[in-house]
């Protein structure tokens, strides 16, 4: 494969794809990854897309690869890219089908104790309450102009209505809702899915986890978001837009395709078909894109009021007694118009997170008051059957990836590789084995999302460490799962 | 040239290469190996229809953008086809007639949900044999 010629290894965490590694590269690329993670990279096509994604006109400084990098289709997953909103381009490729796919951890004043007697239950309840499977409809059947409104609103539509509480809205990236969405560049098929589907889970990777904290790495940190002790139970919730995120990605890249030649933009991928960040197009994409982004957060709220009912039914104990406050709510899909010093000049740009955590350090103006002090919390699901990290923003990571860490464990088997070894039912029992209770909608996707099909989360959330990206918090085990 | 589809291994996702002796089988297999991916389609009975065109501006971007018209249908309205009747298809145009049945969640497991059909890796591949497409799935 070509992915294994020329890497130039900077230090022990970053490996240079040199700006002559392919024609027409504006920009090198940098890759995070130890020596061994390398070596799995190096055998599919994700170096070469972290080169194609450096053909990007207006990309600035490098193309980036974060350690849980994998194949995907026009960026990889686990890519960072920055272009200048002046003259560079957006790309709908660059944040993919899935826009706002996030994750969100909710707090409780649990311990194992209390739970794991009643695990079951409490399983029971989260699987009963949050709709998910494919296709999975929710309770809400929103009306068309309902829909509009959540995609102008976000996540405090879903308050507005009752769903959740406005603290919830204070510890959300963009506080739940982006500016520039206009529901006018959305089209009514996107719509049409977006309305049914509100307020669900969904399938695939999606989830919701019950973890408990198994490790502290800093206690003062840790304790500002509210992790005080080896034992405590939390809830990580894991979607994003559904259907009409899928929607108006399909839309976007279709249209694209005219820009790109109107503008005369060559790529070496279809996928990553993209128009100038200031054109017609790219603005009307950007403004889709935010309403997509405001779904989610607004399924995210959702849900989270659910979970919260569920906790109180199963195991009788009032909202004051659970203290199921959120942590935080990051983004892992997504493209945003921030400030970023770029050869020595504050400069406008798009930067693209596909697979990736923003990463903001302390004092940073978007960072919520409460984590002022500390950065801003960052998220990290694993896979089911091992565990999830909670990290914090650096400095670091504003003057070297433009304020982005990683955001999971990061695929290393196929989908079909994986099923073939493992039966859904198999997944199920060795969870089950390890003190994890699973209820899934289907077999055949709790098999596809089998441990072995991923990388190890905790060498992932390792290298981001070390290279100073972000910094560990706290390590989660989870003892439930409810698999889309 | 062969007939029917196989899957193609990709990391993250799946990608399948559909054959046919003219575009015409080989969009429907595609089609076809798409709805495999998503159930057992030995389920699937035919007893509803649904007439569909799409347009695009080349024959890469109809082949996306026909399997992504059906998994818009197939989310929307909750029906899984299994027969595709082509009766037109040129370079920006298809229109066929394709025959399925509604969800029934007793009877149809849905093994993967397929978010979209994507651009990276399309082929398509004509000669004196037949037709090969490729296309890759974000699941």
């Amino acid at each position: 494969m070509s992915g294994t010629k020329r890497l130039i290894q900077k230090d022990k965490y970053r490996w240079e794809i040199p700006q002559d590694y392919k024609p027409g590269m504006n920009v090198p690329g940098i890759l995070y990854a130890d020596d061994e993670m390398l070596a799995h990279i190096k055998e599919d096509e994700a170096i070469e897309q972290v080169a194609n994604v450096a053909t990007l006109p207006g990309i600035v400084s490098l193309s980036l690869a974060m350690p849980d990098i994998h194949w995907g289709y026009g960026f990889p997953i686990g890519g960072v890219a920055a272009t200048r909103v002046k003259d560079g381009v957006i790309s709908p490729g660059g944040v993919g089908f899935d826009i706002n796919c996030g994750v969100r951890l909710l707090r409780t004043n649990l311990s194992e104790d209390e739970v794991r007697p009643k695990i079951d239950k409490l399983v029971d309840a989260l699987y009963h309450n949050v709709p998910s499977g494919v296709g999975s409809e929710g309770k809400l059947r929103l009306k068309p102009n309902e829909v509009e409104d959540v995609l102008r609103k976000g996540a405090r539509w879903a308050v507005d209505k009752g769903y959740g509480e406005r603290e919830d809205i204070e510890v959300t990236e963009e506080r739940g809702c982006m500016g520039g969405a206009d529901p006018d560049k959305v089209s009514a098929r996107a719509k049409q899915r977006g309305g049914p589907q509100l307020g669900t889970l969904g399938s695939g990777n999606h989830f919701l986890e019950i973890q408990m904290v198994e490790e502290i790495y800093e206690a003062e940190t840790a304790r500002a978001m509210g992790i005080m002790h080896v034992g405590q139970i939390f809830l990580l919730i894991h979607t994003g837009s559904r259907g009409l995120g899928y929607q108006i990605c399909d839309d976007y890249v279709k249209n694209m395709g005219s820009a790109v030649r109107k503008y005369g933009i060559e790529l070496p991928d279809r996928q990553l078909a993209c128009a100038p960040v200031t054109s017609p197009e790219g603005k009307d994409y950007y403004a889709a894109m935010a309403c997509a982004a405001n779904y989610a957060w607004a399924n995210r709220q959702c849900i989270t009021h659910w979970a919260r009912e569920s906790f109180i039914q199963a195991l009788k104990k009032s909202p004051s007694e659970l203290g199921m406050e959120m942590v935080y709510d990051v983004a892992h899909n997504i493209a945003k118009i921030e400030k970023h010093e770029v050869d020595g000049k504050k400069v406008d740009v798009c930067v693209h997170r596909k697979g990736a955590t923003r990463s903001l350090p302390a004092g940073h103006p978007d960072v919520p008051k409460i984590y002022s002090k500390i950065g801003q919390p960052v998220l990290i699901p694993g896979d089911m059957g091992r565990y999830s990290f909670v990290l914090v923003g650096t400095e670091r990571a504003m003057s070297d990836t433009f304020g982005s860490t990683c955001h999971g464990a990061g695929r290393l088997q196929s989908r079909t590789a994986a099923k073939k070894g493992v039966r859904g039912s198999d997944v199920a029992y060795k969870l089950e084995a390890k003190g994890i209770k699973v209820r899934t909608a289907s077999l055949s996707s709790l098999a596809e999302e089998a441990s072995e099909a991923y990388k190890d989360v905790a060498q992932v959330v390792e290298v981001t460490h070390q290279a100073g990206i972000s910094r560990k918090v706290a390590k989660m085990r989870p003892i439930g799962v409810i698999k889309g | 040239m062969r007939d029917g589809f196989e899957i193609i291994d990709h990391t993250a996702d799946i990608a399948i290469a559909a054959y046919g002796i003219d575009m015409k089988k080989a969009f429907a297999n595609a089609a076809l190996g798409m709805f495999s991916i998503m159930t057992d389609i030995k389920k699937v009975n035919e007893t509803v229809t649904r007439d569909i065109k799409v347009t695009a501006e080349d024959m890469k971007a109809l082949l996306v953008s026909w399997l992504n018209e059906l998994l818009f249908i197939c989310e929307v309205e909750k029906i899984l086809f299994r027969r595709f009747d082509i009766s037109e298809l040129n370079e920006t145009k298809i229109v066929a007639r394709c025959y399925g049945e509604k969800i029934d969640a007793k009877r149809h497991k849905i093994k993967t949900e397929i978010k979209a059909a994507t651009y990276h890796m399309t082929q398509i591949e004509e000669n004196r044999d037949g037709v090969r497409v490729q296309v890759l799935f974000d699941i």
